[in-house]
């Protein structure tokens, strides 16, 4: 194990939000990798029920249960789970109760489906309540089973309701057993030993919707982490070539002496290649200057940002344990 | 790429025995702005259109001149061929307050309305928001104010969300549990006895455990009230249902070219088939395509390489640099549409392209809508 500072010391549950389509999951896994790096164990966690995290690690859907499902870099576990509600509920009934058996029974009854699919906020606190059992467990030495876990939550818009349940159930049951069970909830996600980190592509949409969660959180007294940004492109351009582009100044004069050079056109093909190629040009002017401004936006937030690689290939394995490298190398694990 | 059905969006619009269209699909795709510029589009076109939108992004509310929350249809445009463009937000616990309302006596809708459990279900029940959307759908459709509803489905971790949210909430509004557990203040607690015999005493105890007794309390008093009130949550889920199977709705499955929301997109055509609901087709929104496609990704590799290897023309380097990457994403794109059309090879197909700014106003709207009709 090693004992480098990070962005995040102390902080034993990572939950990881973002609007759809930013590549939440994956950052999430990558994020798993890269704490697990060096010899740690981590859980990764999953409650959509969509079986995202076996679609990125490209494994047969996972049971609801804790297994081991990569090697991070240089030793370390990343172990995960994909969190069933009704399952959670039978825990729950088992570690409060030690009536597993009945509640077997009752799910035939519909009971189970009943209590998790209907009473409000009851499936949150069950799902968030298996996530944060596995951040305070213990083995029998009383060492911490997890060094870290990393919870692949709900989206932006759902992220401070669902961490805030356990207020919501506390509106609802003063007393009695749930109340019980999301005060302990509440105590490890408001603690400083958790962040909610937003994962976030440099368009507006994303950017907004992160400021948005951010204030959410603040007012709801939950800890904010870092601002992953995601899928961002190597600037290919110097920045004076980009700023003529926006205006519609292009040297295209350049360009077609270039495409001939190459032996990719000549005479009036090149002219007609360098003119469809400009519009490129132009067209990806424009949107770095879009990201430059979320860029700027996202500052204005003032939280630790790390920056992403777009990925050429999509994501695979590889690019999952090179997201990992980048999040290490940015000091965020 | 292989080549679909083209989706003609304007014999859509145009069809006035179109009363309805559904924009589904997973989150992140641009569903609302689909939904937007549809109607914009229809209404452009002589239709009197209303857009039912769930929780839009700011911008886009503002692109349409949504300020207000107020659960009302607001005008946005008209035209002089009589055709006019409303939208509305769904405020889904004002739907349901309404609800109650209309249906119950003032003293019982303030029993109601004021019960923490309603309170919860009202506004942060997983479902209520779905459900809420139907039974506005069903209501502007009852109203007949507009011959054509564009409904922009609720933000869902899944498309399918929003077909079986409505049917669960009212599943359990109206299911056997609630009748479980009212029916003992009914019949002063004796008929669930002989009916239920033990089970009865072994779930109510199960579910106090698990809830807490004055959970179960409030959950009676509210399921009594509210059942006095209406029953048949169930049915009119199933008439929305219904509706949605009528030949005068269209589904359009909104996705984006990237494999998780292309593969969402396959489920809902599947589903959609299953549930006799009328499909119209796919919309692809943000499609890269090179305006210079004639140059490979391939070629244009080669000759940044080499250009770079030669030590000259830095510049036309970085822009084939550039290029090759476009290439690249087209071509990833096209492969993940590839898969959708093996699989479903009759589904009309309608793309449009990225843009490289979000919509904010009108004007963009309108854009987007030809760009679709052009598809």
């Amino acid at each position: 194990m090693d004992s480098r500072d990070t962005d995040w010391d102390g902080v034993r549950l990572h939950v990881v939000t973002g609007k759809g389509g930013t590549g939440k999951t994956t950052v999430a896994a990558a994020l798993a990798l890269a704490l697990a790096a060096g010899g740690r164990k981590v859980l990764l966690v999953e409650v959509e029920g969509r079986q995202g995290i076996a679609q990125i690690f490209d494994l047969p859907p996972l049971p609801y249960e804790e297994r081991r499902i990569a090697v991070a870099p240089g030793g370390g576990d990343v172990y995960a789970l994909a969190v069933d509600p009704e399952e959670a509920m039978l825990d729950y009934l088992e570690m409060f109760y030690g009536m597993r058996r009945a509640g077997r029974a009752l799910t035939k009854l519909g009971v189970l489906d009943f209590a998790t699919t209907i009473a409000p906020g009851f499936r949150d606190v069950l799902v968030t309540g298996k996530t944060t059992e596995a951040v305070r467990r213990r083995d029998k030495n009383g060492e911490r089973v997890y060094d870290a876990v990393v919870l692949d939550a709900p989206p932006t818009g759902r992220i401070t309701r669902f961490l805030n349940v356990t207020e919501e159930v506390a509106g609802l049951a003063k007393v009695g057993p749930i109340k019980n069970h999301s005060d302990l909830v509440r105590g490890v996600v408001k603690s400083p030993e958790t962040a909610v980190h937003f994962v976030t592509l440099l368009e507006e949409m994303p950017v907004q919707e992160t400021l948005d969660g951010l204030d959410e959180l603040r007012e709801a007294g939950l800890p904010p982490g870092g601002v992953f940004i995601n899928m961002v492109r190597e600037p290919l351009f110097p920045q004076p070539v980009l700023d003529q582009a926006v205006k519609g100044r292009f040297d295209s004069a350049e360009l077609v002496a270039g495409l001939e050079a190459a032996g990719l056109a000549t005479g009036s093909d090149a002219k007609a290649l360098a003119e469809a190629l400009t519009e490129e040009v132009v067209e990806h002017a424009r949107r770095t200057e879009t990201e430059r401004e979320e860029r700027r936006t996202l500052d204005a937030a003032a939280r630790p940002t790390y920056e992403l690689p777009l990925l050429a290939d999509g994501v695979d394995l590889a690019g999952l344990y090179e997201l990992a490298e980048s999040i290490r190398t940015q000091g965020a694990a | 790429m292989k080549k679909p059905a083209g989706l003609d969006i304007d014999a859509i619009l145009d069809d006035s025995g179109t009363r309805i269209i559904v924009c589904c699909g997973s989150g992140g795709v641009g569903k609302t702005t689909t939904a937007a510029a549809l109607g914009l589009r229809a209404a452009e076109r002589g239709r009197s259109a209303v857009v039912l939108t769930v929780d839009p992004a700011r911008r886009l509310a503002q692109a349409m001149g949504l300020t207000e929350l107020d659960n009302t249809p607001r005008r946005i445009v008209e035209y002089e061929s009589g055709g006019e463009l409303h939208a509305m937000m769904l405020d889904m616990k004002r739907t349901f307050d309404e609800i109650i309302e209309a249906h119950a006596d003032p003293e019982r809708a303030r029993q109601i309305l004021s019960n923490p459990f309603y309170q919860s279900l009202s506004s942060s029940f997983a479902g209520t928001q779905e459900y809420m959307a139907m039974e506005k759908l069903g209501q502007l459709r009852r109203s007949d104010e507009w011959d054509l509803i564009i409904v922009d489905t609720p933000p869902s971790r899944s498309a399918l969300d929003f077909l079986d949210a409505p049917e669960r909430l009212g599943r359990f509004l109206d299911g056997r549990f609630i009748r479980l557990l009212t029916a003992p203040a009914k019949a002063g607690g004796r008929s669930a006895f002989r009916l239920f015999n033990a089970g009865f005493g072994l779930v109510a105890g199960m579910l106090t455990k698990l809830l807490g007794a004055q959970v179960i309390k409030d959950l009676q008093t509210f399921v009594s009230a509210l059942d006095a009130v209406f029953g048949g949550f169930r049915q009119r889920a199933e008439r929305t249902y219904q509706l949605l199977q009528s030949p005068g709705t269209a589904f359009l499955v909104v996705a984006a070219p990237e494999r998780d929301a292309m593969r969402e997109a396959s489920y809902f055509v599947e589903r959609l088939a299953e549930e006799r609901m009328p499909l119209a087709g796919l919309v692809v929104n943000r499609v890269h395509e090179s305006p210079a496609a004639t140059l490979s990704g391939v070629r244009s590799a080669a000759a940044a390489e080499d250009l770079q290897a030669r030590g000259e023309h830095e510049l036309t380097a970085a822009v084939l640099r550039l290029h090759t990457g476009k290439m690249q994403l087209a071509a990833r794109e096209h492969r993940e549409q590839d898969h959708f059309v093996t699989a479903h090879p009759t589904v009309p197909i309608a793309q449009v392209p990225a843009m490289s700014e979000d919509v904010h106003d009108l004007d963009g709207l309108r854009r987007i809508g030809e760009l679709l009709a052009k598809a």
